[in-house]
C-alpha cells in the first residue's frame, strides 16, 4: 500500500542468501572477539609450561637441524650457496605458517562444533583467529631467522639483502591468504564428508616436497627443466623464492611467478570465503 | 507495542539416519533437480514429525509453517514435549542454524544462551573468560570492562577471579557463565533450559534477573523450559509446539492447561505397530498401560489407590538377561523415581524368546497429585545395554479428592512436594 507503514528489521534470518554476502561488516563488529580469540590461543599455548613462548623456537630449530643433516649433508642437495641452516629456516617458517593455517582451518568446524552449535557470531572469525594466532608464532620464528641471518652475516657469509625485502608484508598476506582460502574450501567440504580430512592429514606434509623448502628452484630448473612448472604451480613456491631472494639475495625471483601467485591466491581466498559462508549457515546439522 | 520478532512460514527439515556413502548420490540427485528447477525430491510435503511412528521418507520436518509475532518487552515461554521443535526454533532464532523455508525478522540485538559457558577455555582465568565469553555473546570489550565488577559480584566468585576455570567447582563455573550472559545489553534474550543447573538459590537469582530483564528493562525474553513453574513465574505468554507445529499462542496459564490436557491427558495405554515399535533385534516394546489392581485401564487414579503399570514386550532372541525398568516423571519434568525389576528370579537368568508382561505396582498414598508421565525401558545390566527407552510412553493423572484423605487429614491447603507418602508418626506426651 504505502511504504511508510513498512517496518524496518535489523536481522532477517532466511534459508537462502546471496552468494556474495560475505558478512564482512559483521566480522568488523566482532573484531574484539577476534582479538580475544587470538589472545586465548596464544596464552593457552604456554600455560603450565616452564619455557613458555620459547617453545615456538624449539620446533624450527630441531627441524632445520634435521634438514641440514639429512638433505644438506647426507643427500647433498645444494642450497644456492646460502648457509644450509639459514636456507632451510627461510623455507620452513613460511611453509609451517602455511601448513598450520591450512590444517587448522580445514578442521575448524569440527574442532569448534560445540561452541558454534550454541551461539552465533560471524563464523569467519574462527579461521581468521587461526591465521592471526599463527602469525604470532611466525613472528617469533622470524626473530629466530633474523638472529641466524645476523650470525652468518657476521661470519662473513655472502648474504646480500636487496630491495625486494620490501615485499615482505605482501608475502605474509599472500601466504596467510593461501592457507586460509584453501583451508576454508576444505573445511566446507569436510563438514559433511570427512574423507577429505584424511587426505589433508597426510597430504600436507607431502605437499612440502612439491615446493622449494628443502631445495632451491634453480636446482629444479637445471635438472628437470621440463617439469619445473609443477613446482611453480604451487603458489607457495613464489612466496618462498621471493622471500629468500629479498633477504638472502639468492633464489629465482621473477615477477611473472609472483603475479601468478597473487592471482591464484586471490582466487583461493574469494572462493574459500564464498563457500565458507554458504556452509556455515547449516553446518551444525551435518557436522 | 512494537513488534520485535516476526516469524513467517518457518520450516526446518532434518535428515534422519547417517551421512555416508548413500548420501552423496542423493546430494547429486538434489543438485540435479535444482538445476532443472524442480522441487527437492527428498522433501515430502505434508508429513508431520511424530517420532513414534516411522515416516515414509528419511527427512523430518522438525518445524513446520510457524507463524507468530513477539512484541517488545514480552517474556514468551516455549513449551512442548521432547522433540516438539523447541530447541530447533531457538537455534534458528539465535542464528546457529538456518531455516529450510520461511523467514524470521528481528529488531535489535539478539543474545542467545543455549548453553552456559559456551567458549569458556579451561586454562584461562575467570577474568579472562569473562572477556572471552562476553565477546562470543556479542559484547564489545569496552562494554565488558564497564560491567566487569558487576558480573563478578553477581557470580560471587571474586576470590577465584585469577584462577583458571578448570579448577572451579561446577557450580562456580555455571554462576560465572550465567553472570556474563545476564549482563548482556541485547534487546532480545533467548534462553534454553540453562537453569536446570546450579543450586536452588542461584536458580532463584537467575529467574529474578530474567524477570527484571523483561519487565524492568523492557527487553524481550524467549524461554524454553520443561519446568512449568519457571515458565509460569517468568512468562506472560507461551507458545505450545507439537510435532513441529504451533498449536497455541496465548497467555501462559491457558497454554499450560492445553499442554497438560492435550499431550498427557488421554494416553493411559499405548500400543505399537510391529514395524514402528521401539527396540532392537533382541527385544521390542509392544504395549504400555496404566491400570488399577483389577486390571482396568484408567486415566486418573485417586492418590489413595494403588497404581500399576504394565509393560508388554517381545523377546526375539535368546542370549541376554533382560530387566524391564520404568521412570516416573511429573509435569515439571522432575524424575520422581526409577525402578528396575531386580526381585524376580526369572530375570536373573537368560530370557527365552516370547511375549512377556511385566507389571510394577506403586503403593497407595505415595504419589502426589498431578500428571505422572511414564518412561519405560528394557535394559541388560552387565554389560549395560539399553534395548529401548521410551520416555513419555504414557501418562495418567493422580487426583486428590481432598476429603477424608489420609495424607492430608483435615488440612485443605495446597501440599507441595513431588511425592506424598503416608508416613508413620509417633507422638507421646513427655
Amino acid at each position: 500500500m504505502n511504504n511508510l507503514t513498512e517496518e524496518t528489521w535489523d536481522i532477517e534470518i532466511t534459508g537462502k542468501n546471496s552468494l556474495f554476502d560475505l558478512k564482512l561488516k559483521d566480522v568488523w563488529q566482532y573484531r574484539d572477539l577476534l582479538l580475544l580469540m587470538v589472545r586465548r590461543d596464544f596464552v593457552s599455548f604456554y600455560k603450565q609450561t616452564i619455557l613458555g613462548p620459547i617453545w615456538f623456537f624449539v620446533q624450527p630449530v630441531i627441524t632445520i637441524l634435521m634438514y641440514t643433516i639429512i638433505f644438506g649433508n647426507l643427500a647433498g642437495i645444494p642450497t644456492d650457496g646460502v648457509p644450509k641452516p639459514l636456507f632451510y629456516l627461510a623455507g620452513t617458517i613460511i611453509w609451517n605458517y602455511f601448513a598450520d593455517c591450512l590444517t587448522k582451518t580445514s578442521t575448524v568446524f569440527r574442532d569448534n562444533a560445540g561452541m558454534l552449535g550454541k551461539v552465533y557470531f560471524p563464523r569467519l572469525i574462527m579461521p581468521l583467529s587461526i591465521v592471526f594466532s599463527n602469525l604470532i608464532k611466525f613472528a617469533v620464528q622470524l626473530v629466530l631467522f633474523i638472529i641466524l641471518l645476523a650470525f652468518y652475516w657476521g661470519k662473513g657469509a655472502l648474504i646480500v639483502p636487496n630491495a625486494l625485502i620490501l615485499l615482505f608484508p605482501v608475502l605474509i598476506i599472500l601466504i596467510a591468504a593461501q592457507g586460509l582460502g584453501l583451508g576454508m574450501i576444505i573445511s566446507a567440504v569436510t563438514t559433511k564428508y570427512r574423507d577429505l580430512a584424511f587426505i589433508v592429514s597426510f597430504g600436507v606434509p607431502l605437499m612440502m616436497y612439491t615446493t622449494t623448502v628443502i631445495y632451491p628452484l634453480s636446482e629444479v630448473l637445471q635438472k628437470y627443466h621440463n617439469y619445473s612448472w609443477l613446482i611453480k604451480l604451487n603458489p607457495v613456491t613464489a612466496v618462498i623464492e621471493t622471500f629468500r631472494y629479498g633477504f638472502l639475495g639468492k633464489g629465482s625471483f621473477s615477477w611473472e611467478l609472483l603475479g601468478y601467485c597473487i592471482l591464484i591466491t586471490a582466487a583461493l581466498l574469494v572462493t574459500g570465503t564464498i563457500i565458507f559462508n554458504r556452509v556455515e549457515k547449516n553446518f551444525v546439522d551435518t557436522v | 507495542m512494537a513488534k520485535v520478532i516476526k516469524v513467517e512460514n518457518l520450516s526446518k527439515v532434518y535428515q534422519l539416519g547417517n551421512f555416508g556413502t548413500g548420501t552423496i548420490s542423493r546430494d547429486l540427485e538434489r543438485f540435479w533437480a535444482r538445476i532443472r528447477g524442480k522441487e527437492d525430491p527428498f522433501l515430502k510435503i505434508g508429513e508431520t514429525n511424530d517420532r513414534t511412528t516411522k515416516g515414509g521418507s528419511d527427512v523430518v520436518w522438525s518445524l513446520k509453517d510457524l507463524n507468530f509475532e513477539v512484541e517488545q518487552g514480552d517474556a514468551i515461554g516455549i513449551i512442548g514435549r521432547n522433540g516438539a521443535g523447541k530447541s530447533t526454533l531457538l537455534k534458528i532464532l539465535s542464528r546457529v542454524t538456518s531455516p529450510t523455508t520461511g523467514s524470521v525478522k528481528v529488531k535489535g540485538r539478539v543474545a542467545s544462551l543455549l548453553e552456559v559457558g559456551t567458549g569458556f577455555h579451561p586454562e584461562l582465568s575467570g577474568g579472562e573468560n569473562i572477556y572471552l565469553n562476553g565477546a562470543i555473546l556479542g559484547m564489545r570489550k569496552a562494554e565488558i570492562k564497564r560491567k566487569f565488577d558487576e558480573i563478578v559480584d553477581f557470580a560471587g566468585v571474586e576470590r577465584y577471579i585469577d584462577t583458571p576455570v578448570k579448577r572451579y567447582s561446577s557450580g562456580m563455573y555455571v554462576r560465572l557463565a550465567f553472570a556474563v550472559a545476564a549482563h548482556l545489553e541485547s534487546e532480545i534474550l533467548i534462553v534454553d533450559e540453562v537453569l536446570s543447573v546450579g543450586d536452588a538459590e542461584f536458580q532463584k537469582k537467575c529467574l529474578g534477573k530474567m524477570g527484571d530483564i523483561s519487565t524492568g528493562e523492557g527487553r524481550t525474553v524467549l524461554f524454553v523450559s520443561h519446568n512449568m513453574d519457571a515458565v509460569t513465574r517468568l512468562c506472560s505468554h507461551a507458545i505450545l509446539l507439537k510435532n513441529g507445529c504451533l498449536t497455541g499462542y496465548n497467555n501462559t496459564s491457558n497454554i499450560i492447561d492445553t499442554y497438560l490436557r492435550s499431550d498427557f491427558g488421554t494416553t493411559a495405554v499405548r500400543k505399537w505397530e510391529e514395524n514402528g515399535s521401539p527396540g532392537n533385534e533382541i527385544v521390542k516394546l509392544l504395549e504400555v498401560k496404566a491400570h488399577d489392581i483389577e486390571g482396568n485401564i484408567k486415566e486418573s487414579f485417586d492418590i489413595e489407590d494403588k497404581v500399576s503399570v504394565t509393560i508388554k514386550y517381545e523377546v526375539l532372541k535368546k542370549g541376554h538377561k533382560l530387566n524391564p525398568a520404568i521412570n516416573f516423571f511429573n509435569v515439571n519434568g522432575i524424575n520422581i523415581f526409577d525402578s528396575h525389576q531386580t526381585t524376580n528370579p526369572l530375570f536373573k537368568q537368560i530370557i527365552v524368546p516370547g511375549v512377556y508382561e511385566s507389571t510394577v505396582t506403586v503403593p497407595n498414598n505415595f504419589l502426589a497429585e498431578g500428571t505422572i508421565i511414564i518412561g519405560v525401558a528394557v535394559v541388560t545390566h552387565d554389560p549395560f545395554i539399553v534395548h529401548f527407552h521410551e520416555t513419555d510412553a504414557i501418562a495418567f493423572n493422580m487426583v486428590d479428592k481432598a476429603i477424608n484423605n489420609l495424607t492430608r487429614g483435615d488440612f485443605t491447603g495446597s501440599m507441595p512436594g513431588v511425592i506424598r507418602p503416608l508416613l508413620d508418626w509417633q507422638s507421646v506426651k513427655k
